[in-house]
This record gives structure tokens, C-alpha cells and sequence, in this order.
């Protein structure tokens, strides 16, 4: 990797942790910072970083792990359009375990579905050239970092005639559902660790409402664990001084305005739409659709028997990716929830919360 | 001198009339010859074994692609039955070769593979005794697969096992995790790994130097599927011991996790076909890694962990994060690597 090593020495990061101490200890109660990029939780988890803060600071994790909050009913969707005849359904590794209402994709699968993991839309897009006669269907998963490669398949798709490319539209867009939780009276969060991935396509100035509005402070960072140690230092010493800002620690990539091309590649095929999240419910504007005018390549269009959606009993996924409770209070955590049975999605992509919790933080009392 | 190999694989070569009988002698009997395996008979008689206790095993080979860079499939099927003796603490003396071949591939390929077989056969000092081929209709494989039986014996005196593993005892690998793995994911997915390959390789030689330099391994394990995470869990959990990993002194080459870094995957869970795990003595640690390093084979290896006494309640596998915290190591979950031996 290219990354300064300093970013990763022990010495900065401890030196770091130490100010973090210093800022908290005259506060005279816990501050709640929340990350919402499932790499950030990743990483985070990876590194052990949630034991080296001190008691007074709780770090919790958001809707930041796509496949986490891709609702059941577009898994039941998904499942459906693999049983049509001459169709082949594409997606991403991490989608293939999350429970639907009945079964997976995985389950799907090995029943003889014709389902395939693809690294890229772009591979989905080859398939679709190599098999003219099947309708191919790509899972268009993720937020603004996955969007543009999606875009970009399609572009390629419209200029080359391969009118057997569909996409089943899920992209989602991350400021809506921050707005969501800062309303949320349940939640209680005095900063946000902003996503660094999404933050290089979009620019940091769309979490300025964040701070204006609701006074609440952000800081966007990378994803070594100085990176995230100083955004932690960041919103702590803010929130001592009761300022509200945007800090942007990550411009060693992000700009303000993000990459206006892939903005308009993106908005050339997609428009926002009203989407439902597992665990927040419909959020207007939070999702990507595709525009009418690409109503060809939209597998969501057609029609199919659905079951009525079914989510785990007992799950509290939802709760989870509002930070309102950590995985270990959640009843099924480590019991009949785990990475290799998963009820809830949580506990299925390595981004997940709770396949982070239970890989790397379970046992160690960390995070508590 | 290789006399007749074909172009594509009929089923014919599968039946046991005169094609397969050209497919072996055209093909594979001028690759692996030997005394044993040239006689074509029914079973194989074999010398009797040198003294010891025998060990014997099996494996499956079904890598996609089936060449790779740093190897093919005949190779990793040598490869993989001589190092599964091998850490037994057994010396590999003789192979059994099945192959299971689709309909159409392609006759290059198979006689590549054999070659790979012939020569990684030839560096570890093995025979291939026996071999079977079987054809099966397009479709219903993938090219090439191998089945293995290895026989290998182990010397009076020398005892492998978890049970011997005890708190100050250290684990070195024998050079960098990873490689096969991340060279496999890579070629999949057609990115460029640079000059990264393989580290296929017989690990017998490397194995029998350690001990003739005295060292006393308590216990030795090849990071195949699953890699070190998997190997480590396992082994706590028959050891009754803890593992202590210090992930500044775990040896990955920065290609491997670049390839890491872009597919997703967990370094640690990576497959590696020429590594060794090998627990050694706490007081032999330094001698153990120089033993190691005296070996070409060696020249990379690490010390990466030392084992400590178990308390109630305590995670068997830890690893001490390179910013100076600590988190557990579980076994990886489910498979996002299929067919990656």
C-alpha cells in the first residue's frame, strides 16, 4: 500500500489516544461518536481501536455496511427474478448469505438458481455479451461509492446495444438516513466519523447540514488507524468547545465538491427515489433509481410473485445499525445468530457490525 | 521424450481401450517414469518401508485456474500430499496420481500438468507408484481435477504433535503467508499481482534440514485452506494453549495484500502450498529460526507468535494489532474462496 506508514505507527497512534484521554477526562459525561462506513467499522474492529479509547468515550457504528441495510423484501425480489426462465441474476459476494423471507441467494444457489458472484457490474455486463439469449440481471447494491461502476456498466451497455444487461436498482445515498438518526430521540450522538470512500466521490460539503442544522459535528477520515484516532481527537475536542464543524481530515483524497464526473455519469441514469432501510424503514430521497428513460434496464419493473416479506424474530438488526444498542444486547448475538448461520444481515459482510463485534470483539469486553 | 499427446480429451481416453492406453504411454509414462510405476500392473508392490511408523493420506485437487503463476495442478498435487506427510514429521517415499479429465480439455494442458507433477515429484525424492484416469462428459468437470494417496514413514524417535505444544513455546513460519492464495485470487480475477507467484513447493527438504539441526518442532502444520487463522484456531483449541500472534512480525509480502486489499479478502485466511507452521521450543527459538533460514526455502522466515497457558474464559486466539491493541482470531466463515487447492 501506498499510505504514509506514519499513519499506522504505533507511537502516533498512541500519542493520539493519550490527547483523547486528556479531552475526555474533564468531561463529566460519556460522548457518543458514531461511524457510518462499514470499512470504518472494519477497520476499527481490525485494529482494536474501540479498547484503546477511554471509559467517557463510546464509539458505535451506523448504517454504513450496505448489505446490512438492503431490506428482505429486495432479496425476495432478487430471488424471484432468478426463477424466471433464461435469466441470470449477478451480484456481489457479500449479498449472497443475508437471509430473505425464505431462503438466500446462497440457498438459491446451490438449488441450482443461476446465480453468480461477480467482482463488477462490468463482469455482469460481459456475461450479458457472452449469453445474448439470457436476460442478465445485476444487483446494483451499495452506496454512492458503487453507484458510478454501475453507471458506468450501463453507459457501456446503452453504447454497445446489449439490451439483455437489467439492473435490479438498490444503491443508496448516505446524507438522508444521518438526517434520520440526528433526529431520532432515542439516539443520542455528539459526532460523526464521516465516510472517507463516500466523501471522495461526494465532497464533504453535503454533510455541512449536519453542523448548520442540527449543530451536530462531523469529521471526514480515512481508514488507518491514525486516521481514525485523530477524527475521533477531532469531534471530542469539539464537542468540549461546543463548536459544530465539518472537518475534513481526509484531503489528502477528499475535495469539497467531490469527483463532478462520476456525479454526472451517475446522475445521468439514476434519480433519487423514496427507499426503504432495514432497521430506519422508508427514508424519502435515500435511494438511487433508475430514470425512465432506462426503464429497459430496470429488472425492478418486472413483474413477479413476491412473498410477504419476513424478518428474523427476535433479530434487532435494526436497532443495531441505529447505534441504539452494541451486538452483545441483542438476544440471538453469538447464540443462533453467528458468521456462519447468520439470522440478520449484520452478522453476514465482514463490514457487517456484528460479524466485526463477533470476529473481533467478542470475549474482550471492548466497546461495552 | 514425450511420444503422442492429444489435442482435446475424447471420453475414449476415459474408457480403458486403446485410447487410454495411448494417453498413458504417450503422455504420462514418459513424465513420471519409474521401475514402479512402468510395470502397469494392478497394484503397485512396493519396496518394504525404511523403520518407523508409516503415515499415509489422501487429498483432492480441483484449483481453478489450473495454471497458475508459480506452478499447475500436477505440481500443487504433489505439492500438497508431500507437506501434508511432511509436517506429520514423515518422510514421503511413494504417490498415487488419479485424475478425473473433462471431455475437450485440452491435451497440452494435461501433459503440462503431468510434467508439473514429474518434476515437483523429482524435488521432493518421491515416486509416483500408481495412477488412474477417468473421463468425464463436458460439463460435468472442470478440465483437470487430481486425487492423491501419499505414503511416507516416519523415523523412530520423532513425535509430532499438538499435545506437545507448551506455554513458551514460539511459531515460525517458514516465509511469507499468503502467496498461493492471493496469486490464485488474483489470476481469477485477472488483476496484476506484479511478479507475485505461488509458494507451491515440497517442504520435505526444508523440514528434514530444521530437524537435522537439532531442533526439537513439537508440532508442524501447512496453512492450506483456511490459512494461518484456521491452522491457529485449530491448534489452540487441541492444544488447550494460547496463541499469541504479533501482527507486525507476520510475514505478507505487500502484493498480497494489495491483492487483499481490492478483492476483500482476509490475509490470514489465505491458502499457502509451500509453508510451513512449526512450533518450536522457546529456549531453540533463535537456533529454530536460523535452521529455518539456513534453508533456501527458509530464507524468509519469521518468528510470529508464541503460545502461553489458557485462563477460564479467555480467547484461545489473540493477536496484537500493530498500533499496540489487541483483538481475537476467529476461524473465517462460510467461503469466499472456493477452489483454492
Amino acid at each position: 500500500m501506498s499510505e504514509a506508514p506514519e499513519l499506522r505507527d504505533p507511537k502516533v497512534v498512541a500519542a493520539l489516544v493519550g490527547e483523547i484521554a486528556a479531552t475526555a477526562a474533564p468531561m463529566d459525561r460519556q460522548v457518543v461518536l458514531m461511524e457510518v462506513c462499514g470499512t470504518h467499522t472494519h477497520a476499527v474492529a481490525g485494529a482494536g481501536l474501540r479498547a484503546m479509547l477511554p471509559e467517557g468515550v463510546r464509539l458505535i457504528s451506523g448504517p454504513g455496511c450496505p448489505v446490512c441495510v438492503t431490506p428482505v423484501d429486495y432479496l425476495d425480489r432478487a430471488l424471484a427474478l432468478a426463477d424466471l426462465p433464461d435469466t441470470t441474476v449477478c451480484t456481489f459476494g457479500d449479498l449472497m448469505r443475508v437471509p430473505s423471507s425464505l431462503s438466500s441467494l446462497e440457498r438459491a444457489h446451490a438449488e441450482g438458481s443461476p446465480i453468480e458472484i461477480v467482482y463488477s457490474p462490468r463482469d455482469a455486463l460481459d456475461l450479458a455479451r457472452a449469453n445474448p439469449a439470457r436476460r442478465v440481471i445485476f444487483l446494483g447494491v451499495g452506496f454512492e461509492t458503487t453507484a458510478p461502476t454501475i453507471a458506468a456498466a450501463i453507459a457501456e451497455a446503452e453504447a454497445a446495444g446489449v439490451d439483455n444487461f437489467l439492473i435490479l436498482p438498490g444503491n443508496k445515498v448516505m446524507p438522508p438516513p444521518m438526517r434520520s438518526l440526528v433526529e431520532d430521540q432515542e439516539l443520542k450522538v455528539d459526532g460523526f466519523l464521516l465516510p472517507g470512500h463516500v466523501s471522495v466521490l461526494t465532497g464533504w460539503e453535503c454533510f455541512r447540514f449536519l453542523a448548520e442544522d442540527y449543530r451536530v459535528p462531523g469529521a471526514v477520515v480515512g481508514f488507518s488507524p491514525a486516521d481514525i484516532m485523530r477524527g475521533v481527537a477531532d469531534l471530542l475536542h469539539q464537542v468540549a468547545d461546543g463548536r459544530a464543524e465539518i472537518s475534513n481530515l481526509y484531503s489528502r483524497v477528499v475535495s469539497s465538491e467531490g469527483n463532478p464526473v462520476a456525479a454526472d455519469l451517475v446522475a445521468r441514469f439514476f434519480e433519487p427515489v423514496a427507499t426503504v432501510w432495514r432497521g430506519f424503514g422508508e427514508i424519502p430521497g435515500s435511494g438511487l433509481g433508475l430514470r425512465p428513460d432506462f426503464a429497459h434496464r430496470d429488472a425492478g419493473l418486472i413483474d413477479v410473485e413476491l412473498p410477504p416479506p419476513h424478518e428474523p424474530t427476535g433479530c434487532a438488526c435494526g436497532d443495531v445499525l441505529r447505534g441504539v444498542i452494541d451486538p452483545p444486547e441483542c438476544p440471538l448475538f453469538a447464540v443462533a445468530c453467528r458468521p456462519d448461520s447468520p439470522v440478520g444481515a449484520c452478522m453476514v459482510s465482514s463490514e457487517g457490525t456484528c460479524a466485526a463485534w463477533y470476529r473481533h470483539e467478542r470475549l474482550t469486553g471492548t466497546g461495552r | 521424450m514425450r511420444k503422442k499427446t492429444p489435442q482435446r480429451l475424447l471420453l475414449g481416453h476415459g474408457s480403458g481401450g486403446r485410447l487410454t492406453h495411448e494417453l498413458v504411454e504417450g503422455t504420462f509414462l514418459p513424465a513420471l517414469n519409474n521401475p514402479i510405476l512402468a510395470s502397469l500392473t494392478d497394484a503397485a508392490v512396493l519396496p518394504e518401508l525404511p523403520p518407523g511408523r508409516p503415515a499415509l493420506t489422501t487429498d483432492g485437487f480441483v484449483v481453478d485456474p489450473p495454471v497458475f503463476p508459480g506452478g499447475n495442478l500436477g505440481e500443487l498435487s504433489v505439492c500438497g500430499t508431500v507437506n501434508d506427510l511432511a509436517v506429520a514429521g514423515a518422510r514421503p517415499l511413494w504417490l498415487t496420481w488419479g485424475l478425473i479429465l473433462e471431455e475437450g480439455a485440452d491435451g497440452e494442458l494435461i501433459a503440462a500438468c503431468a510434467d508439473g507433477t514429474a518434476s515437483a515429484a523429482a524435488e521432493a525424492g518421491v515416486q509416483i507408484v500408481a495412477g488412474d484416469t477417468k473421463v468425464v462428459p463436458r460439463g460435468k468437470g472442470d478440465r483437470i481435477y487430481a486425487v492423491t494417496a501419499g505414503l511416507g514413514v516416519v523415523p523412530p524417535g520423532r513425535e509430532i504433535s499438538d499435545a506437545r505444544i507448551e506455554a513458551g513455546d514460539v511459531v515460525i513460519a517458514s516465509g511469507p503467508l499468503g502467496d498461493h492464495g492471493a496469486t490464485i485470487m488474483a489470476a481469477r480475477h485477472r488483476l496484476d499481482a506484479g511478479a507475485l507467484q505461488s509458494d507451491c513447493a515440497p517442504l520435505n527438504g526444508l523440514i528434514e534440514s530444521v530437524f537435522a539441526a537439532g531442533i526439537d518442532i513439537h508440532s508442524m502444520h501447512d496453512p492450506t485452506r483456511g490459512g494461518v487463522l484456521t491452522v491457529c484456531n485449530e491448534v489452540a483449541e487441541r492444544s488447550g494453549k494460547r496463541l499469541i500472534l504479533s501482527e507486525t512480525e507476520i510475514p505478507v509480502r505487500p502484493q498480497v495484500r494489495a491483492v487483499c486489499e481490492v478483492l476483500g479478502l482476509e490475509v490470514l485466511g489465505l491458502a499457502c502450498e509451500g509453508r510451513v507452521l512449526a512450533w518450536v521450543p522457546g529456549e531453540q527459538a533463535e537456533a529454530a529460526l536460523e535452521a529455518f533460514r539456513n534453508h533456501p526455502q527458509g530464507a524468509e522466515a519469521a518468528i510470529f507468535a508464541r503460545v502461553e497457558d489458557t485462563a477460564e474464559g479467555a480467547v484461545p486466539v489473540v493477536m496484537e494489532t500493530e498500533v499496540g491493541s489487541t483483538r481475537p482470531l476467529d476461524m473465517l466463515s462460510g467461503t469466499d474462496l472456493p477452489r483454492i487447492c
